[in-house]
C-alpha cells in the first residue's frame, strides 16, 4: 500500500523536478521565462508524435527535449537578441505553444499510447521496500536525480557555473569582466526548454500515455512557483517537487479512504503548504536575498 | 514578394465576400460555442460530433460556424453576442457556465433564436436542452455490481454540482438492486480536464481496492489506469474503448445529433419553441457503447434495463430510496420528480464519501 502511494507519488513529482530544474537554470543566469507550460506542452506533443511514428518512446523521449529546446530558442532570440520584455515573452510563449501544441496533435487524440517500459536496476532492485520503488523505475525518473547532482555540482563547483551565476547576478559586470554574457543566457535559456520538453515527454510518454490538448493542465506554472519556493536551489527543487506530490496523492488517498475532511480543502492542500514554506523560507530575509540572481528579468543589452 | 501579398489579400478578399455574400442568402447559419476544444476526446468533441452529423443532414440548407475554447466567464458574452450579430439564426451554447451569458445576449437579440445546454434559465427566445445521463449511469451500477468481486466501485467525481451528485446515487442505486450491501468510493478531482490528475485518482482508488473504475471527468486516463492495473471501467461522454479494450465494459456516450436535426428542422418549417428540455435514453441523445468484456447473462441484463428504461417501465429513481444518512427520501413506488433530480446536492444511502458543500 506504501509502495503504491510512493509509486504514484515518483510519477506525479517527477515533470515537476525536471521542468523547474531547468527553468532554475535559466533563472540563475538572469533570465524569467514564464513560457514553462508553453515549452512543456511542445515537447509532450513531440514526444508523443514521435513515439507514435517510430515505434519507439526513446524517440519519442529525444523529439520531446529538441521539440521544447527549439521553442525555447524562440523566447531567447525574443528576449536577448531582439530585447523585448521577458514576462510579456514569456507568456506570449505559454499561449502560443498551448495552440501549436493543439493544431501539431489534433490527427494524434485518442490513439492510445506507447508506454516508456521502466529500466529495472538488477540486485539493487531487490533491496527490500526501497528496491522497487527506487530502482525500477523509468528513465525520466534516473534522469531527474541525475539532473539535480550534476546541475547542482555544475552551478556551485564548477568554474563555468560560477560565471553562470555571476552573469544572473550582475550582468554589467559580468560583461565587464569578458564573460559572454548573451551566448551563456542563450545556453541557459535552451537547457530550460530541453528539461520543460523532457518534463513534457514524461507526460505523454509515462504519467498518461496518450495525447490530449492542454494535457499538461498548469504543471509549467507549478515548476515555475517551486524554483521560487526552492530559493534557486537544485536539491530543494527536489524536495518540494515531492513535497507538492506527496501532498497531492495523499489528499486522493484521504479522500477514497473515507476521511471525513471537505475535498475542496484537501484539493487546496498543495497549494498551502507550498505557501507555508514558502512563508518559513522568506523568513530570513538575506539568506533569500543570497540566493536570488539579482538581475532576473532586466534586459541586457551590452554597452560596447 | 509585394505582389503576393496583393494576391493572397485579393483572394482573401474575394473568398470573404463569397462566404458572406451570395451563400449566406440561401443558407441559415446555426452556430456553435464550445468550451473546450472540439478534439478533447470527450464533452465538447461529442456535440461536435453532433454539429458534423447535422450538417450532413441538413448541409443543403444550412452552414454550422462555431467558436471552440470560449471561456465562461466574461469573454462568454462576447463570443455569443459576436455570433448573434454575425447573422446566427439560433446559437446552441453548449456549457453549464454560459448560462448566464446566454440570457443577456438572447434578451439583446430578440429575433435569434438560442439554446444552452444544461441549463434551467429559459425565455422567449431562449431554449434550454439537457440529458438523462443518469439513466446510463443506473445501468452502469448494475453491470459494476454483477462485475466486481469485492463489491467495491471507484468514481473519480469532477465538481459537487448537481449532475455530477445524481450520477453518482444513480450508480449506487443500480449497483444496489444488484447487491444491496455495494459500497462505492468517490475521490473528487476538482477539476473537469487534467489528465496526470484524472490518472492519480484512479490509482489511489485502485490502491484502496476497488476493482471497477468510473468517471465523470473528460479524459481517457481513469481507462488506461484501470487497463493498466487490469480492472474494469466505463466510459465517460464518448465511446473509449480504444483506451481500454479489453477494459471498457460500456460508456455513456452523448448523442447531441439527433437533437441538433430535430430543433434545427423545426426552425427551418417555422415550428419551433423555447422549451425546456430533457431528453433521455429513448429519445436518443445519449447511448450507451457496446457491452463488451463481460459475461453474457450480465450483457442479458443492461439490454433488458435499457429497455425497460427506454419504454418508461423504469425510473432510476424510484422509491423507497433512503438519504446517506437513513432518513426516508422517497416512498415505495414513489418516483422522484425532475426539479429535485436537477438541484441535488444529497447522497442517497450507500455511498461512501462526505458530500463536499
Amino acid at each position: 500500500m506504501f509502495e503504491a502511494i510512493l509509486l504514484t507519488v515518483i510519477t506525479a513529482a517527477t515533470p515537476l523536478v525536471i521542468a523547474a530544474l531547468g527553468e532554475l537554470v535559466t533563472e540563475r543566469a538572469g533570465v524569467l521565462n514564464l513560457g514553462v507550460e508553453g515549452m512543456m506542452i511542445m515537447g509532450a506533443v513531440c514526444a508523443f508524435a514521435a513515439t507514435q511514428m517510430t515505434g519507439s518512446p526513446y524517440i519519442g523521449i529525444v523529439a520531446g527535449i529538441v521539440g521544447g529546446g527549439l521553442f525555447s530558442l524562440l523566447f531567447g532570440f525574443l528576449t536577448l537578441t531582439l530585447v523585448a520584455n521577458q514576462v510579456a515573452t514569456g507568456l506570449a510563449l505559454t499561449i502560443l505553444g498551448l495552440g501549436i501544441s493543439g493544431q501539431l496533435g489534433e490527427s494524434f487524440v485518442g490513439q492510445p499510447g506507447i508506454k516508456l517500459q521502466p529500466i529495472v536496476i538488477p540486485l539493487l532492485s531487490d533491496i527490500p521496500f526501497f528496491g522497487r520503488v527506487l530502482f525500477a523505475q523509468d528513465l525520466t525518473f534516473y534522469l531527474s536525480i541525475a539532473l539535480v547532482i550534476g546541475i547542482n555540482w555544475f552551478l556551485f563547483k564548477s568554474r563555468r557555473g560560477l560565471k553562470l551565476r555571476a552573469i544572473g547576478d550582475n550582468h554589467g559586470s559580468a560583461h565587464a569582466l569578458g564573460i559572454n554574457v548573451i551566448r551563456t543566457r542563450y545556453l541557459a535559456v535552451l537547457f530550460g526548454g530541453a528539461c520543460a520538453g523532457l518534463a513534457g515527454a514524461q507526460l505523454s510518454l509515462v504519467y498518461t500515455p496518450q495525447w490530449v490538448e492542454n494535457m499538461s493542465a498548469g504543471r509549467g506554472w507549478i515548476a515555475l512557483a517551486l524554483v521560487v519556493f526552492a530559493s534557486w536551489r537544485p536539491w530543494r527543487v527536489l524536495a518540494g517537487g515531492y513535497l507538492f506530490g506527496a501532498v497531492t496523492i495523499g489528499q486522493l488517498h484521504a479522500q477514497a479512504f473515507g476521511i471525513g475532511i471537505p475535498s475542496q480543502v484537501l484539493s487546496a492542500l498543495p497549494y498551502v503548504a507550498t505557501i507555508v514554506v514558502l512563508i518559513i523560507i522568506s523568513h530570513n530575509r538575506r539568506t533569500t536575498l543570497i540566493n536570488t540572481p539579482a538581475s532576473l528579468g532586466k534586459a541586457f543589452v551590452p554597452d560596447r | 514578394m509585394k505582389k503576393l501579398i496583393i494576391a493572397l489579400a485579393a483572394s482573401a478578399a474575394l473568398l470573404g465576400g463569397f462566404s458572406t455574400g451570395a451563400q449566406a442568402q440561401e443558407k441559415k447559419k446555426v452556430c456553435f460555442i464550445y468550451v473546450g476544444s472540439k478534439t478533447d476526446g470527450g464533452w465538447t468533441q461529442a456535440h461536435d460530433r453532433g454539429r458534423i452529423e447535422l450538417e450532413k443532414a441538413l448541409g443543403d440548407k444550412i452552414e454550422t460556424p462555431f467558436l471552440e475554447s470560449v471561456p465562461e466567464g466574461p469573454d462568454a458574452e462576447r463570443a455569443i453576442e459576436r455570433m448573434a450579430r454575425s447573422g446566427c439564426a439560433i446559437v446552441y451554447t453548449t456549457s453549464f457556465g454560459f448560462m448566464d451569458a446566454t440570457v443577456k445576449v438572447a434578451a439583446k437579440f430578440p429575433d435569434v433564436k438560442f439554446e444552452h445546454a444544461t441549463g434551467f434559465k429559459a425565455g422567449p427566445n431562449l431554449a434550454t436542452y439537457n440529458s438523462r445521463f443518469y439513466e446510463g449511469r443506473y445501468i452502469q451500477g448494475q453491470i459494476a455490481a454483477k462485475m466486481s468481486k469485492k463489491g467495491v466501485a471507484g468514481y473519480i467525481a469532477s465538481f459537487p454540482i448537481p449532475e455530477v451528485v445524481m450520477g453518482i446515487n444513480a450508480f449506487e442505486l443500480g449497483a444496489k438492486s444488484v447487491n444491496p450491501d455495494f459500497k462505492l468510493k468517490v475521490v473528487w478531482a476538482n477539476t473537469w480536464f487534467d489528465p496526470g490528475k484524472e490518472a492519480d485518482a484512479a490509482k489511489a482508488l485502485v490502491d484502496q481496492g476497488v476493482d471497477i473504475l468510473t468517471q465523470h471527468t473528460d479524459t481517457t486516463a481513469p481507462m488506461q489506469v484501470a487497463a493498466e492495473r487490469g480492472i474494469f471501467a466505463f466510459g465517460q461522454a464518448s465511446d473509449m474503448i480504444a483506451a481500454g479494450p479489453k477494459t471498457q465494459l460500456t460508456a455513456i456516450v452523448d448523442t447531441w445529433g439527433a437533437y441538433y436535426i430535430k430543433r434545427t428542422k423545426a426552425l427551418l418549417d417555422g415550428s419551433w419553441k423555447s422549451e425546456q428540455i430533457w431528453d433521455g435514453l429513448k429519445d436518443g441523445i445519449l447511448t450507451m457503447a457496446p457491452y463488451t468484456n463481460m459475461p453474457d447473462d450480465v450483457k442479458a441484463m443492461a439490454e433488458e434495463t435499457e429497455a425497460k428504461i427506454k419504454s418508461g417501465e423504469l425510473h432510476p429513481f424510484t422509491g423507497p430510496i433512503n438519504k446517506q444518512d437513513g432518513s426516508e427520501w422517497l416512498k415505495a413506488g414513489e418516483k422522484a420528480e425532475d426539479g429535485v433530480l436537477l438541484g441535488m446536492n444529497f447522497y442517497i444511502q450507500g455511498v461512501d464519501d462526505k458530500l463536499p458543500k
